[in-house]
């Protein structure tokens, strides 16, 4: 355990850490006006919020040549790839291809599977997070996660909010003002405000779902990972959650897995492409990221045949 | 076979596959009498009881201990307040025990080691064993730590030992119920396991658990096989008051009285049986209420 910074640390102690270790990856928006040349290489308008993203992303999370096992099946291999600071990150792919395999593995939520296994190296601040001295615990609270289906917990919306503040015992001064605090980040104050004490269950799905999405910021995390977050939403539901997450990409770095193409190219800065190929003998499907880029790139301009073929609608 | 559009012009009113067919309506008969004949026997045992324990069902019954002399003032006194002792020692060794040993088997235990498989067989088995081993086996255990057997923590032992598999497979169930979701969802804002099991899914197993718990304690309340191996049967004349203390309970108050001649025991016997009858009836009234209060749609 040496020099990672921990999930609740200031801005500060990241942009000073990035800016040793990596030169390359200083914040674009004041590199920007200063250097033509750099910005038509390094830094690109991309989306239509028209922010400034580096060529390269800073490293939160790494993966390096990661291999996942459920028992002796290998769901996925060889998946290298960063995800960015304040960036969302989207993994789109074909059902089965591993998308979510590789989203649990990030926060060792694979753990609860039994037989589950991880190769390879996955960084967290360059600490590697399934070293033998992490505690899974601590990964989990810096690295939160919201799932695919609503699953809040069978207690009122106040305490659903204040529950992981409670079991981290995390300081604070005020719960009252924490659980505004998450609520408002989650844009669901002003919809629950006067029923803080009854039961989340009597919440619609895509309140449910902001509700978990409070919950998770409440524990302040750096990195928030996301399966398919919409998936049993309405469309107003979802773009009320993407509308959400542009938001919340300024204060926490997002990790989304989602089959919908038109939402990972509405919201995600970047976009890894997976798909599944089956083994020679076994028939095995193993997963594997084809291509990591911009998602502007990627919708446009792909360099794989096969993300060009998926972004078509040709397969998957 | 009907083209799509035969079929639709086909009355889909007509019954080819109904409820009025011969077989299925000779099923529905046969189900129908395995009830009648179930509810029958019951009923008999309970209009016969009522019967014949009606004119002691008095204050004497709950108030007074049994007489040799006056059987037709005696009264079950020490027997109630026998079970009542037992079935507390009982609950307060088996509740604890066997809640976290589900909580160990189903949210802990790793299904490939052959230790735990090697509990889940025994288990199963275990729930099948009759009760009167139990008392050989609490019999056996209080000789060698040199307790008395009679005793109310004896008794204790004996019927914790019986309905510990049922605790623990109810309250397995229980937790099994609640959603993979919701500990998930706790694991994943930073809380350890323990804190989840404590504050998540216990809690919302907890009906299901107080459910299961209750039915097997109804069911020690009614046993009498290993109380009477431990030497429960004596005549008692004074409240137990504590774990060392002899004891008798109901049913072993009511196997000594159907014994006898005399019609005053049978009186009495029947009057007792009326009482257990009672008490359990409230006990299982107690439990469906507490699954329907409880029930919980995920
Ligand atoms: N808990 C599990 N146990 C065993 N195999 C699993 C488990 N979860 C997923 N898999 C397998 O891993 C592969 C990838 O699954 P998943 O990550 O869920 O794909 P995706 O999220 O891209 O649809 C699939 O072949 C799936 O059958
Ligand atoms: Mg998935």
């Amino acid at each position: 355990m040496t020099t990672a910074p921990s999930g609740s640390t200031t801005p500060t102690d990241w942009t000073d850490m990035t800016s040793t270790d990596a030169p390359t990856t200083e914040r674009p928006a004041a590199a920007a006006p200063q250097d033509a040349s750099a910005r038509e290489i390094d830094v690109r308008v991309d989306r239509a919020s028209g922010r400034y993203l580096p060529e390269v992303p800073t490293p939160v999370i790494e993966c390096t040549d990661v291999d996942i096992f459920y028992g002796q099946f290998r769901a996925v291999h060889g998946v290298s790839l960063v995800y960015g600071k304040n960036e969302i990150t989207a993994m789109i792919g074909p059902s089965g291809c591993g998308k979510s395999t590789v989203l649990r593995s990030l926060n060792r939520m694979n753990d609860l599977i039994t037989g589950a296994r991880v190769t390879g190296k996955i960084t967290y601040h360059g600490q590697d997070i399934y070293g033998s001295d992490v505690d899974p615990i601590e990964v989990r609270r810096r690295i939160g996660m919201v799932f695919q289906k609503p699953n809040p917990f069978p207690k009122s919306i106040y305490d659903n909010i204040a529950y992981g503040p409670r079991v981290t015992g995390m300081k604070v001064s005020s719960m009252d003002d924490l659980v505004e605090e998450s609520l408002r980040g989650a844009a669901l104050w002003d919809e629950v405000k006067d029923k803080l004490k009854q039961s989340a269950y009597g919440l619609s799905g895509g309140q449910q779902q902001r509700l978990c999405i409070a919950r998770t910021i409440a524990v302040r995390p750096e990195v928030i990972l996301m399966d398919e977050p919409c998936s049993s939403l309405d469309p107003i539901a979802t773009a009320r959650i993407e509308d959400l997450m542009e938001d919340l990409r300024k204060d926490f770095t997002i990790i989304i897995v989602t089959h919908n193409m038109q939402q990972a190219a509405r919201v995600a800065d970047r976009t890894a492409f997976f798909t599944a190929k089956a083994a020679e003998g076994t028939g095995d499907r193993t997963g594997q990221l084809v291509e990591y880029d911009l998602t502007s790139k990627i919708f446009s301009n792909p360099a794989d045949r096969r993300t060009e073929d998926y972004i078509s609608g040709r397969f998957g | 076979m009907a083209t799509i559009g035969q079929l639709a012009t086909q009355p889909i009113k007509a019954r080819k596959h109904g409820a009025k067919s011969p077989a299925s309506i000779a099923f529905l008969v046969a189900l129908w009498c395995a009830l009648g004949f179930s509810i029958l026997c019951l009923l008999t045992l309970l209009i016969t009881s009522v019967m014949d324990g009606l004119p002691r069902l008095d204050s004497n019954l709950l108030t007074q201990y049994t007489s040799q002399i006056a059987p037709e003032r005696g009264g079950a006194r020490a027997a109630i307040i026998g079970s009542l002792w037992v079935i507390a020692a009982t609950a307060i060794m088996a509740i604890p025990l066997g809640i976290a040993a589900a909580v160990y088997l189903e949210e802990f235990a790793d299904p490939r080691r052959w230790y735990n498989r090697l509990i889940e067989v025994n288990l199963q088995n275990l729930a099948a064993v009759p009760a009167i081993v139990y008392g050989l086996l609490t019999a056996g255990f209080a000789l060698s730590i040199g307790l008395r057997r009679g005793v109310v923590l004896a008794g204790g032992i004996a019927l914790a030992l019986l309905i510990l598999p049922v605790i623990i497979i109810t309250a397995r169930e229980a937790l099994r119920a609640v959603p993979a979701e919701i500990r998930q969802g706790s694991l994943a804002l930073g809380a350890t396991p323990l804190q989840t099991v404590w504050r998540q899914t216990l809690p919302s197993a907890i009906p299901g658990v107080a459910t299961g718990t209750i039915l097997a304690l109804s069911r020690a309340l009614g046993e009498a096989a290993p109380l009477l191996l431990l030497g429960g049967l004596v005549t008692i004349r004074f409240d137990p008051n504590g774990l060392l203390s002899g004891f008798t309970t109901l049913p072993i108050q009511i196997f000594n009285w159907a014994g006898r001649a005399e019609a005053d025991f049978q009186q009495l016997a029947a009057a007792a049986i009326i009482l257990l009858l009672v008490m359990l009836l409230l006990m299982n009234a107690l439990a469906i209420l507490i699954r329907n209060r409880y029930q919980r749609q995920w």
